[in-house]
């Protein structure tokens, strides 16, 4: 019963700390407004598989039903965050955000990509490739040759790959608990090893006790993307890109 | 069963101390140099961002000079905004500082009225508008402030988290003994202007 209560509670701190929900991440194409057809929405999960496959980068297209009242902006990098989209150590994700209702548009770029998928960028591929369409009613259209101008710029110069060392590192001080955590480990050897040896006539199936150390829980930060489902890598996302409206 | 109680003996101080490292650790004793890490960290997020929009300012000034050169007045305005604001230097170390933080939360907002009040005059110059460099910029421009509102709510939820370990148990414990050095840090100001990235129509 307490434990029940302390999960209500939780439950709702996050939904107040957020205050916005989002759609499940189902897969590389998430048509939560419902707006694109089935070969379409096939045909860019391929592409942007393929694109994922050759790059590493993850690109998830993504269409709203509502955003809830705040701005595409604040909903894109909260849903980019939310979801982890882009490789963890890179930070390599690009959302493409169809807000119908609200006649809103946006490219949120990741850490890791904003340098050369920049502002002014995405800024001319909404404007040239997707509003255009929009504005004629297609939004398979807008969408299908959005993906395509992003990805033609991701992957202008293969070479470009190889080299793109200019990722974003998080600052983030190496944590003081993991000195600890190793510090403690060593002490606690350095105990089990001697009473090992004042316990020598015990055989020694039994001093190895069965017991084996390390383990612990490692924090496996990576969601792998395992039996051909997908998800994201855990990039983060901290306002790049831009946004267009129609 | 001897033989393990006089092992059990010979190991008590390294015993001691893991029991002692254990306990420690798990009071929190690495929280407050934690979070304070992280919302330093936020902040130097939060200043690159500023720093990114004063470097595109005198390209901004000068595109537009070319084109609406009666608009003197509020260029010297954002060129003056500009210098100020990047006269005030707030480092990590200084963010718990009142009035330094104000001062720069203050040159800050006066230089984004002023670049306000500059795209609002840039609305007469068509020309001006349809420059291919100029929308360069102002696409630059409107990411660098969306980028600063992600920056400034970050670091302001960083801080929320750091001083409240400050304030509450266990961290207060430690804020009392070991980390005496450490203060609470400044926020900004949320104005309800600020409260979502600002919309900069052009």
């Amino acid at each position: 019963m307490t434990g029940l209560v302390a999960a209500l509670c939780i439950l709702a701190v996050v939904t107040l700390a957020y205050g916005l929900t989002f759609p499940p991440l189902t897969g590389r194409v998430v048509d939560e407004a419902g707006i694109l057809d089935p070969a379409t929405r096939e045909a860019l999960e391929h592409k942007l598989a393929d694109f994922e496959a050759k790059t590493t980068d993850q690109f998830v297209v993504v269409t709203l039903k509502s955003l809830q009242g705040t701005s595409i902006e604040d909903y894109g990098y909260q849903l980019g965050r939310h979801w982890g989209i882009g490789q963890k150590d890179k930070s390599n994700g690009v959302l493409l955000i169809v807000a119908p209702n609200e006649r809103k548009v946006r490219v949120e770029v990741g850490y890791g990509l904003e340098g050369d998928l920049t502002d002014a960028v995405s800024k001319l591929i909404i404007e040239n490739a997707i509003l255009p369409r929009f504005k004629a009613n297609d939004y398979a259209g807008g969408i299908a040759r959005g993906v395509d101008d992003i990805i033609q710029v991701l992957t202008v110069n293969p070479e470009e790959w190889k080299q793109r060392a200019k990722q974003r590192s998080d600052h983030r001080a190496p944590s003081v608990d993991v000195i600890i955590f190793a510090l403690l480990l060593f002490v606690f050897f350095y105990v089990w090893r001697r009473i090992l040896w004042h316990s020598r006539a015990y055989p020694p199936g039994l001093r190895r006790g069965g017991w084996s150390g390390g383990g612990g829980s490692s924090g496996s930060s990576w969601s792998g993307s395992g039996g051909g489902g997908f998800s994201g890598g855990g990039g983060s996302f901290g306002g790049g890109g831009a946004s267009g409206s129609w | 069963m001897p033989r393990l109680v006089q092992a059990l003996r010979s190991a008590r101080t390294p015993l001691l101390l893991l029991a002692l490292g254990l306990l420690v650790s798990g009071c929190g004793i690495n929280t407050i140099p934690t979070l304070d890490e992280q919302a330093k960290a936020k902040w130097s997020d939060v200043q690159n961002q500023y720093q990114r929009r004063a470097d595109l300012i005198p390209n901004l000034v000068a595109t537009v000079k070319g084109y609406a050169t009666q608009e003197r007045e509020v260029l010297t305005q954002v060129t003056e905004a500009r210098a100020k604001a990047t006269q005030v230097k707030v480092d990590a170390s200084t963010v718990t500082d009142p009035s330094k933080f104000k001062e720069y939360q203050d040159a800050q907002n006066a230089l984004t009225g002023a670049l306000g009040r500059l795209l609002v005059t840039v609305e007469r110059y068509p020309d001006l508008k349809s420059n291919q460099n100029f929308l360069a910029l102002q696409s630059q421009l409107e990411g660098t402030e969306n980028r600063i509102a992600v920056a400034r709510r970050d670091y302001i939820e960083a801080v929320r988290a750091y001083n409240t370990e400050l304030k509450t148990v266990p961290g207060v414990f430690w804020a009392s003994t070991l980390y005496r050095s450490y203060k609470p840090m400044e926020t900004f100001t949320a104005s309800p202007e600020t409260q979502r990235p600002p919309t900069v129509k052009f």
